[in-house]
């Protein structure tokens, strides 16, 4: 039987103000518990909350860098529903007027690309933690979170595989990095991600019952829940039995959804228009300041590193996947003053593999992209060769200077000179006869064994061109 | 429309409320007869008038981004009946 999968996913990312959503009390993660939850995050009689500027200022950033409308008037909603986390018995969120409405994003699998529907976004606040050990019984709560901002961006089910999945979510945080609105820390639960998923037959044109699946903090984690949750339903179907609507958890120990009750209907929630706030009414002129201070977006700077630089798709897709990565390179560019392609490859290359072998991010990286240009630079005016230049980045990383510093303390400068480089070639040529006479007779191959032993010999440092060409004379008969 | 008895049920579900099995047949009616009232609200045609969520014709006011509430962690938690290690302690809850 053949199935088709359809996908739609709920992300949380959490607004960088830094103060709360309807109240003054602070954001930062890591305090001691309730120490920044005040009387609105409460709920405490008396109380009430007044929206924050700057996380309605972040919803319309993300609504114009995915094309989608704002709502010139929007409307906050309580959402009811008890849970000790949950100060106030609602949440404050938004139903039936989101601030942001019907925009897309464009995500790349492998060659092809495809376009994903964003149905809405929408403000909200968050709510506590709940603590269930070691209390006697009884559980802990934490209020440190309750009413810290959240944007909430439901997806279209556009999407048709796991794959297709994490490609979403990974544009998405792409994309509120680039705009800092979030730091997409998800270990921290910053940006965290709901995933709806059914299958269907497919040519079918109802949805399947779908499952929600919560508790998706990894790119990694979304992937296997959803390929767990797919072959989980098709088996169910395949059995004769039918999928329920429900809310799963996945357990990444034992790599599984399970069950965690069924799953609410929305009008379980009972909302209604906060009568405490009145309408949020965006002006026009508030949007297009808005627009003028958004950066460079992902798909901009990609394609624009495609025409500046002559770099192929996927080295600039590459080269875009963090703001800080781009502006390092484009930093070396100008530093070195041209050869996209060669920084790009040192930086894809060499300079990737050691940020991941430590796993550093590139805010971090000890070789800075003043030492990087300078060491590119005496590769280009052929001071050094390229195998030397891969010894030299590995003692600019272990911090022990510039290039130019570690040349001159290494003796690592390239010789060019014609006689030294003969001498080599004689000497190889001496204690390699057999070699020589397989050559010579016709053994084509046998060059590059001459090449590396040549190079062996002068420990890297001939100018591998001068070898090549002297090398290609003496070996005549 | 009226309410079943299993529907009231799960609305006291979901308000936390514990509704004593003779009150039911009571609280369904009553329950029914509110919806009836507004059904016969829901008659009349609002096609264009523009839905209220508030009743002053006014916009919210907004605050800007800056951290205004001190912490007074001691003061809320004078008043808890049960607080450890900083957190408030209620009765375990676990879905």
């Amino acid at each position: 039987m053949n199935w088709e999968t359809v996908i739609g996913l709920e992300i949380h990312a959490q607004l960088l103000t830094r103060s709360k959503i309807f109240s003054g009390a602070p954001t930062a993660f890591g305090a001691e518990p309730n120490t920044q939850a005040c009387a609105i995050d409460l709920g405490l009689p008396g109380v009430l909350p007044v929206l924050n500027k700057e996380a309605v200022r972040m919803a319309v950033a993300f609504g114009l860098a995915v094309n989608a409308q704002i709502a010139p008037r929007s409307v906050f909603a309580r959402k009811n529903y008890f849970y000790p986390d949950l100060p106030k018995g609602y949440q404050i969120s938004q139903y039936e007027l989101p601030v942001v409405a019907r925009g897309s994003i464009r995500i790349a699998i492998g060659d092809s690309e495809k376009i994903i529907g964003i149905t809405r976004a929408h403000l909200e606040e968050d709510a506590g933690k709940s603590l269930h050990e070691d209390f006697h019984g009884m559980s802990g709560i934490d209020l440190n979170r309750a009413g810290t901002p959240l944007l909430e961006i439901v997806s279209e089910p556009d999407m048709r595989s796991a794959k297709e999945a994490v490609a979403y979510m990974k544009a998405i945080h792409q994309l509120v990095r680039y705009l800092k609105i979030c730091d997409g820390n998800m270990q921290e639960g910053s940006f965290r991600c709901d995933a709806n998923v059914s299958v269907r037959r497919r040519g079918e044109a109802k949805l399947g019952t779908r499952c929600e699946i919560k508790n998706l903090n990894s790119f990694r984690f979304v992937e296997h829940a959803i390929e767990y949750e797919i072959q989980r339903q098709i088996e169910l179907i395949e059995g004769g039995g039918k999928v329920v609507q429900e809310t799963r958890l996945y357990d990444p120990d034992k790599h599984e959804t399970r069950s965690l009750r069924a799953k609410e209907e929305a009008n379980d929630y009972r909302y209604f228009p906060d009568p405490d706030l009145l309408p949020l009414v965006i002006e026009p002129a508030f949007i297009e300041s808005v627009r003028e201070s958004l950066p460079e977006l992902p798909e901009a700077r990609r394609e624009r590193f495609m025409t500046q630089y002559a770099l192929s798709p996927y080295d600039a897709g590459v080269l875009t996947a963090s703001q800080e990565l781009a502006d390092y390179y484009e930093s070396c560019v100008k530093l070195v003053g041209g050869e996209a392609k060669l920084v790009a490859n040192w930086v894809m290359g060499d300079l990737s593999a050691f940020l991941n072998k430590e796993g550093k991010d590139i805010t971090q990286s000890p070789v800075s992209p003043e030492l990087l240009s300078g060491m590119i630079k005496r590769l280009i005016d052929k001071t050094i060769s390229g195998t030397i230049a891969k010894k030299v980045f590995e003692l600019m990383w272990a911090g022990e200077g510039d290039a130019d510093q570690i040349i001159e303390k290494h003796g690592l400068k390239q010789v060019t000179d014609t006689g030294a480089i003969e001498k080599a070639i004689a000497e190889v040529m001496a204690e390699n006869p057999t070699q020589l006479e397989q050559y010579r007779s016709g053994k084509g191959k046998l060059f590059g064994f001459f090449v590396g032993q040549v190079m062996k010999k002068m420990q890297g440092k001939a100018a591998p061109d001068q070898v090549n060409a002297l090398l290609k004379t003496k070996l005549q008969p | 429309m009226a309410l079943s008895q299993e529907e009231v049920l799960a609305i006291a579900r979901l308000a936390r409320l514990q509704v004593p099995a003779e009150r039911l047949p009571a609280l369904a009616r009553q329950l029914s007869g509110i919806l009836e009232f507004v059904a016969q609200m829901n008659a009349v045609d609002t096609g264009n008038v523009e839905p209220l969520a508030h009743p002053l014709e006014v916009s919210a006011r907004m605050r800007e981004d800056e951290v205004t509430e001190p912490d007074r962690r001691a003061e809320f938690q004078a008043i808890a009946p049960a607080v450890e290690a900083g957190l408030y302690l209620v009765p375990k809850v676990i879905e």
